[in-house]
C-alpha cells in the first residue's frame, strides 16, 4: 500500500502537466518544426511542395522589395510607437499610483480600452478619424488647423495607426504601476528629508528602481509593433499605397492572399529571429543602464 | 506619503485631461449609434441627437445574422473557458506542488511558448486543421484551448505557490489520493484565481479576430468579431448599425472587466513581478 502511494506521487506531477504538454506538442511545437521545414519549400495551397533550399530566404533578401518596404514601415512605426507608449504608460502609472481619493476610478478608465476588441477599436476610431465628418478634424478646425484625411493619406495613415494603437497602453501602464507600488515609501521619505525635489526624486530614485520593468516594457512594446496585424487589417488594410503595409500583414498576405505558404513561413521565421535578436540585445545592453539591486549590493561589499 | 495641495490639483487635472483620450471614443460611439442618418453626416458634427433612437439597435441586429454570430462567439467562449480552467489548473498544480525531474526544463518550455509569435505557427496550424477537416468549423478555435494556455498556468501557479502545504499533508494522512487533494482541497481554494482566469479568457476569446478570420469561411460559422468586421467591409457607410453592433459587442468584456476589475489590475501586475 505504501509502495503504491510512493509510485503514485512519483508519476503524479507528470500526469498533472500531461494535458498541457500534449497541447504544446500538437498545436505549438509540431507546427513550429513544420513551419521551419516549410520555409525551405515552395509550398502552394493546392499541389505538391517543391524543395528549394534557401530559395525563399534568397528571394526575401534579394528580390522582394516589399520585404524591405514592410520592414522599414514597421521600424518607423516602432521608432515612434515604442518611446511614445513608454512615456505615456509611465506617466499614467505615476498618476494612478498617487494615493488620492478617487484615483482608482482613473485606473479603470485608463485600462478600459484594452478590453475592447480590435474590431470595435477600428470602428470607433475609423469614424473619429473620418476626414469630413470626423470629430477629431472638427476639433482641430476649432484650433484653426485643417486636419488631414487621416486614413487615406500616405503621410498620415501611419500616424493615425499609432494614435489608435496607443489607445490600449493600459497593460503597460499596469506593469509600471506594479513596479512603482513595489518601491518602499521609506526611500521616498529619506529623499524628502534630504531635500530632494519631485523631479530629482523621479530621475534619481524612481527611474533607476523601475528600470528592469522599463526594459520589459520596451521589449514587449517592440514585439507587439512587429506583430501588429489585426488593427492594420481593419483600419487601413496596409494602404493607402502600401504606406502602412507592416511586416505582420506582409507575412499574412503571403500566406493567405498569395497562397505561398513556404514563402510566408520563411518571412515569419525572419520575424521570429529578429524578435529573438532584439530581445537579447535589449537585455544585454541593459546591463549598462538597468539598475540591479543585487549587483549594486555586491559592489558595495 | 503626504501629497501637497498643488500636486493633488495637478494630478487630478492631468487625469481628467488624459481621460478624454481614453473615454471620449466610447462616448462618441454611443452618441453616434443613437443618431439618425441625417444627424451623423453633417458638418459641423452634431454632438447630441434630437431624439435618442434606441430602435437603431434592433434594426442593426436584424441587418445580418448577428444572433448566429453571437451564438458562435458564446459557444467558443464557454468551451474554451471551461477547458482552460481544467487543464491550466492541472498543469499549474503539477508545477506548483511537486518537485520532479525535468521540472525546470519543462517550465521554461512553457514560458517560451508565450514568446512565440503566432505568425510562425499559424500556417502549419491551418494545414493541420485542414487535414483534420476542422477548417470552417469552430473546432480550431476551441480544441487547442482545451489543453490550457501558458499564461493562465503561470498565473495559477503563482497563486498556488503562495498557499500553505499543511492542507495537503493532513489530507494525505486522511487517505486522499493526489487527484483528490487537487480537486477537493486546492480547487476550491483557488476560486479567486479561477475567476480571474475565466474573465481574462472570456475577454480574449470573445474579442479574437484573427483566429476566426483564418479558420472559418462561411458566414454561418462567423463569430461576432468576424461577422461585424465583414459587415463593416461591405456596408462601410452604414455607420449607425455598425456602431450599434460594436457597442453590443463591447458590453460582455466591459461588464466582465468591471466585475473583476480589482483582481485584473492586481492579478496582471502580480504576474510580471520582478
Amino acid at each position: 500500500m505504501k509502495a503504491k502511494r510512493k509510485m503514485n506521487s512519483r508519476f503524479a506531477p507528470y500526469l498533472f502537466i500531461l494535458p498541457y504538454f500534449i497541447g504544446v506538442l500538437l498545436f505549438t511545437a509540431g507546427p513550429l518544426v513544420m513551419s521551419f521545414i516549410m520555409s525551405f519549400f515552395d509550398w502552394p495551397v493546392i499541389g505538391d511542395p517543391v524543395f528549394t533550399g534557401m530559395g525563399n530566404y534568397i528571394e526575401l533578401f534579394t528580390k522582394d522589395s516589399q520585404f524591405y518596404d514592410s520592414m522599414a514601415i514597421t521600424f518607423k512605426f516602432s521608432a515612434i510607437f515604442v518611446p511614445l507608449t513608454i512615456v505615456l504608460s509611465l506617466a499614467l502609472a505615476l498618476l494612478i499610483s498617487r494615493q488620492l481619493k478617487g484615483i482608482s476610478l482613473f485606473r479603470v478608465v485608463f485600462y478600459l480600452p484594452t478590453v475592447v476588441s480590435s474590431v470595435s477599436i477600428s470602428i470607433i476610431w475609423g469614424w473619429i478619424l473620418n476626414k469630413e465628418y470626423g470629430i477629431l478634424n472638427y476639433m482641430l478646425s476649432l484650433l484653426g488647423v485643417s486636419g488631414p484625411d487621416w486614413l487615406n493619406s500616405r503621410k498620415w495613415a501611419l500616424v493615425a495607426l499609432i494614435i489608435v494603437s496607443g489607445w490600449t497602453v493600459g497593460t503597460m501602464m499596469l506593469v509600471f504601476y506594479t513596479a512603482l507600488k513595489g518601491i518602499s515609501t521609506e526611500i521616498y521619505e529619506a529623499a524628502r528629508i534630504d531635500g530632494s525635489g519631485e523631479f530629482r526624486t523621479f530621475f534619481q530614485i524612481t527611474l533607476p528602481l523601475i528600470s528592469p520593468t522599463m526594459q520589459f516594457n520596451i521589449v514587449t512594446s517592440f514585439i507587439s509593433a512587429l506583430q501588429n496585424l489585426s488593427l492594420v487589417m481593419l483600419l487601413t488594410k496596409g494602404g493607402p499605397m502600401k504606406s502602412t503595409y507592416m511586416y505582420g500583414l506582409f507575412v499574412y498576405n503571403n500566406a493567405f492572399q498569395k497562397s505561398r505558404l513556404g514563402y510566408a513561413s520563411a518571412s515569419a521565421w525572419v520575424m521570429f529571429v529578429i524578435i529573438l535578436l532584439l530581445t537579447s540585445l535589449i537585455f544585454k545592453s541593459s546591463d549598462r543602464w538597468v539598475f540591479n539591486q543585487v549587483t549594486s549590493k555586491e559592489e558595495r561589499r | 506619503m503626504r501629497v501637497s495641495k498643488a500636486t493633488k490639483i495637478v494630478t487630478y487635472l492631468l487625469c481628467v485631461v488624459l481621460s478624454f483620450y481614453f473615454l471620449f471614443p466610447f462616448i462618441w460611439m454611443i452618441l453616434t449609434a443613437v443618431k439618425s442618418e441625417g444627424e451623423i453626416f453633417t458638418y459641423p458634427p452634431k454632438f447630441f441627437p434630437d431624439t435618442w433612437r434606441f430602435h437603431n439597435f434592433i434594426d442593426a441586429w436584424n441587418a445580418q445574422p448577428f444572433g448566429r454570430f453571437t451564438w458562435n462567439s458564446v459557444l467558443v467562449t464557454v468551451w474554451t473557458t471551461a477547458g482552460q480552467v481544467v487543464s491550466a489548473s492541472l498543469a499549474a498544480y503539477g508545477f506548483a506542488r511537486y518537485q520532479f525531474r525535468g521540472k525546470k526544463f519543462l517550465f521554461s518550455i512553457l514560458l517560451a511558448t508565450m514568446m512565440l509569435p503566432w505568425d510562425v505557427t499559424m500556417i502549419p496550424q491551418y494545414m493541420e486543421f485542414n487535414l483534420l477537416g476542422w477548417i470552417d468549423t469552430l473546432k480550431p478555435l476551441i480544441i487547442p484551448a482545451l489543453f490550457g494556455s501558458a499564461y493562465y498556468i503561470y498565473l495559477m501557479r503563482q497563486f498556488l505557490e503562495s498557499m500553505p502545504n499543511d492542507f495537503a499533508e493532513s489530507a494525505k494522512i486522511d487517505g486522499a489520493n493526489e487527484f483528490q487533494i487537487y480537486s477537493r482541497i486546492y480547487m476550491p481554494m483557488m476560486k479567486p484565481c479561477i475567476i480571474l482566469v475565466c474573465v481574462l479568457n472570456m475577454i480574449t476569446v470573445w474579442n479574437d479576430y484573427l483566429g476566426p478570420l483564418v479558420f472559418t469561411n462561411t458566414q454561418s460559422k462567423y463569430t461576432l468579431a468576424v461577422g461585424l468586421a465583414a459587415f463593416k467591409g461591405v456596408h462601410s457607410t452604414d455607420i449607425i448599425p455598425i456602431m450599434c453592433i460594436s457597442i453590443l459587442m463591447c458590453i460582455p468584456p466591459v461588464v466582465a472587466f468591471f466585475i473583476e476589475q480589482k483582481n485584473i489590475i492586481e492579478g496582471i501586475s502580480g504576474g510580471v513581478k520582478g
